[in-house]
């Protein structure tokens, strides 16, 4: 008997557990011409002033339309709620919306919805991550003060002055400013965002062409077609529904099985196969995507001028062509300036800006080295994150060619980092030694965005905390220019600067890259690597 | 019984404290996780202010220790960056691990202590041979190599299976990847199994008991099985920890959304709530096996007795 009970005691214990594993959420795909593609967790909560990263980015380019966007082909701003946007001095525009556009919700898009949305956007109060964007609104200092709090709510260069009619005065002239506006953190926004914030988290509303039918947080979204979108771009297909992978590896090996449609980010160690196994169903485009090695300018070591000519010379001992060609395989292209291909050569791209400094001349870098006194310290430890990116193989391989190259096998070695934040904290703090990975992932399609925010006396992405006053002027008189054509000429010529001084060693343009089963067709990556989903046909 | 419960939950509360303040300092070495939170660039200094105070990071540290664990006795997990508390998080990994560990356990049961029993039998046969031969080869090939592989034979070359499992992850999709998590460990269990009931067999009470005329299914069962099982029993119990902790390799081949994957994703983004909420519950997991352990000691074998 003492048997028994003690049997039906542990029996208990596992029939207390079994309930517990029972128990999981159903979410079931709809059928029809749906697709179903690879996503990543977004970082932070999906709201548009807050999201700073392609997988977030990727659900409010579907979910969202704004004033302007950015055309997946050519990358040229395109009205598209904006009827027109007037300007007689590049500081102040009067913004006209299109008539007809509503949100999914029935709720009509007005200038309030865009004013409500920047107000919310650059409040302090709000935490929003891409608050800056507003920075160049008159009262943003008032409403997002760098230290203490803000003394306003309302940017006061913003004012509602009909049901479709808006006007913004800057702060400074700024000719770029309506190309800015295609940037998610631009976006409209209806009233329940406000009223009803937490559902609206939930479950987003916007204006785009595809609304989302359901949302599991870190497991998968369901986006439908929105048959009531007024825009011109209607998806093309019944629905997407995004499904988050850990691991980029497993996403590939689902579309080889036909289990996924879309993987959007093929692993640098499936690139040797990709074009057997997916037999042409492979794309690999340009994406405005610069990677390159910034310099500790607060370290008075890198700041001399013979620093300069040894930057120039280990530029010149990266061989970035055998580099790209065997372990990028075709992925990267080298760089020969400080902007991207996606630009074009009317926006500003121009290859071959960085001449003979970016190309592959052992010799000559040995003797600038020398010239300049040598490394400073003896030697260039590269600073990278190790937790992403396949940056470790790439930041071998550059050392391997500078070691080669100045004769010298103690001359660079790589120096990770464990996790992107620590990465990040290191480089906030100016701890960096020496040379840095840095990458560069364009906002908005403008030379602008390639120049400013990283090579500006403290922009918010100058880490290595450069400063030049040439540049500054050249990028002051170039957003005060009205002329289009003009103001890339004045920008080229601040790229000029950089290049000069080898501010930032330019290693190569990254482009997007996409593998995709037989059921889809017309599938493209823009130029931020996203895939043009409402262009996708199933079937 | 009640009585040695009690000094064994009482025996928990500093090795949870303590356990959760390692744990605490460890994730708070890694630096300032701010930083990570705004891609490429640097945080502009007002919002990393606020978003500080908010998660109270300006806080000293022993003052944050303090807040937390506060707040973990109320329930409050704190938030993870993306808004969602951990409790939250918890609620939609846990499930979906307990049912991969459940699986894996079953695998070990059913397949190890069987071929153990088996093995432990015929000891020199042929059958012997080769499982011991098969446990070899299980235990010197790390999981992910036996993860991938069966992944691409079954999922992709014979499409026997979905390459990932889908976020509801049933029982029956997980079967696969229950496996190659108990892989090792069932190599193990087989190997227990055998050495403990090959030991016993020449026991003075299994002689005994053929003696009697017992049937030969109800002397391995009843009487050389139950009393071998012991330190299978102790294996498996301290396994069941490590299978749910444990299981960040497989869960990412696989896809599944279970706690080794919010474990990887908070470490990747600094998240000291996540980490150190899902880390704690872990360690309580651990715990409460052990003394489950402790207790079926006494189920399996009478002489043992707790006071």
């Amino acid at each position: 008997m003492r048997a028994r009970t003690r049997v039906t005691w542990a029996l208990g214990v596992v029939a207390a557990v079994l309930p517990l594993a029972a128990c999981g959420s159903g979410v079931g795909a709809a059928g029809g011409s749906v697709l179903s593609s690879s996503w990543g967790d977004p970082q932070n909560p999906l709201e548009p002033a807050n999201t700073n990263e392609v997988q977030g980015g990727k659900v409010l380019d579907m979910v969202f339309r704004g004033l302007k966007r950015y055309d997946p082909r050519t990358g040229k701003a395109e009205n598209m709620l904006a009827e027109r946007i007037e300007t007689s001095d590049s500081r102040n525009y009067t913004v006209t919306v299109r008539p007809g556009w509503r949100f999914s919700n029935g709720e009509p898009v007005t200038a309030r919805s865009f004013v409500d949305a920047w107000n919310y956007g650059a409040s302090l109060r709000n935490n929003q991550k891409n608050a800056y964007f507003f920075g160049y609104i008159e009262g943003y200092d008032k409403v997002h003060p760098d230290t203490g709090r803000q003394t306003a709510n309302t940017l006061s260069g913003l004012k509602v002055t009909g049901p479709r009619t808006f006007t913004v005065r800057l702060n400074q002239k700024f000719s770029s400013f309506p190309d800015t506006l295609g940037y998610a953190a631009f976006a409209p926004l209806p009233r329940t965002f406000f009223t009803h914030h937490k559902a609206w988290l939930d479950k987003p509303v916007g204006n785009g062409p595809y609304t989302i039918e359901s949302y599991t947080k870190g497991a998968q979204m369901y986006l439908k077609k929105w048959n009531g979108y007024p825009g011109p771009d209607k998806a093309r297909n019944d629905g997407v529904t995004l499904l988050v992978y850990t691991d980029s590896n497993t996403a590939y090996t689902d579309v080889l099985a036909g289990n996924l449609d879309l993987v959007d980010d093929i692993p640098a160690g499936q690139l040797k196969n990709v074009h057997s196994d997916l037999d042409g169903r492979y794309i690999n485009t340009p994406a405005g995507i610069l990677q390159t090695l910034a310099f500790p300018f607060y370290d008075k070591a890198w700041n001399t001028d013979g620093a300069r000519k040894v930057r120039t010379g280990l530029s010149m001992a990266i061989n970035r062509a055998q580099i790209t060609r065997t372990l990028f395989r075709g992925t990267r292209t080298p760089a020969t300036d400080w902007t991207s291909p996606v630009l074009g050569t009317d926006g500003g791209y121009k290859a071959g800006l960085c001449g003979r400094a970016c190309e592959y001349h052992p010799a000559e870098a040995r003797k600038l080295v020398q010239e300049g006194g040598g490394l400073p310290g003896g030697q260039v430890r590269i600073t990278y994150n190790a937790d992403t990116g396949s940056h470790k193989e790439w930041v071998d391989a550059v050392c391997n060619s500078i070691n080669n190259a100045l004769g010298n096998d103690h001359a660079c070695v790589g120096n990770p980092v464990g996790t992107f934040a620590d990465f990040r904290n290191q480089i906030s703090r100016h701890r960096m030694a020496g040379p840095f990975r840095a990458g560069w992932q364009m906002d908005y399609p403008l030379i602008q965005n390639f120049l400013q925010p990283l090579y500006y006396t403290n922009a918010s992405s100058n880490d290595g905390k450069w400063s030049n006053k040439d540049f500054d002027r050249l990028v002051d008189r170039a957003n005060a220019e009205t002329d289009k054509a003009a103001a890339i000429v004045l920008f080229q010529q601040a790229e000029g600067v950089v290049r000069d001084n080898m501010a930032a060693i330019p290693l190569w343009y990254q482009n997007g890259s996409a593998g995709y089963t037989d059921r889809l067709h017309d599938v493209a990556l823009n130029p931020f690597s996203v895939p043009v989903y409402d262009e996708i046909r199933v079937g | 019984m009640g009585r040695y419960i009690a000094r064994r939950l009482l025996q928990m509360i500093p090795v949870f404290v303590g356990a959760t303040l390692l744990i605490f300092l460890m994730v708070n070495v890694m630096g300032d996780p701010i930083a990570g939170l705004c891609g490429e660039r640097a945080c502009d200094t007002a919002t990393a202010a606020q978003l500080k105070r908010e998660f109270g990071l300006d806080k000293p540290l022993w003052q944050q220790y303090a807040t937390y664990m506060g707040n973990v006795f109320t329930g409050d997990f704190g938030t993870a960056f993306n808004g969602q508390p951990v409790t939250e998080l918890m609620a939609t990994a846990f499930p979906v691990t307990i049912r991969l560990t459940l699986v894996a356990i079953v695998f070990e049961v059913v397949i190890g202590i069987t071929l153990g029993v088996v093995t432990g039998l015929r000891r020199g046969r042929p059958v012997d041979t080769a499982v011991l031969l098969g446990t070899l080869v299980v235990i010197s090939v790390p999981t992910f190599v036996t993860g991938l592989l069966l992944q691409l034979l079954l999922g992709v070359k014979w499409d026997w299976i979905r390459p990932s499992v889908p976020p509801e992850a049933t029982l029956d999709e997980l079967i696969v990847p229950g496996l190659v998590l108990a892989s090792v460990s069932l190599a193990y269990v087989t190997r227990l199994t055998r050495t403990s009931i090959a030991e016993n067999r020449r026991a003075d009470y299994v002689r005994t008991a053929v003696a009697k005329g017992l049937p030969r299914r109800r002397v391995v069962v009843r009487h050389l099985l139950r009393n071998s099982l012991i330190p299978v029993v102790t294996f498996i119990g301290t396994d069941i920890g490590a299978l749910m902790g444990g299981a960040i390799v497989t869960e990412r081949i696989f896809n599944i959304h279970g706690v080794g994957y919010q474990l990887y994703q908070g470490i990747l983004r600094q998240n000291t709530q996540t980490v150190v909420g899902f880390v704690t519950v872990l360690v309580l997991v651990f715990l409460v096996a052990n003394l489950l352990v402790d207790l079926l000691y006494a189920v399996l074998d009478p002489r043992i007795r707790y006071a």
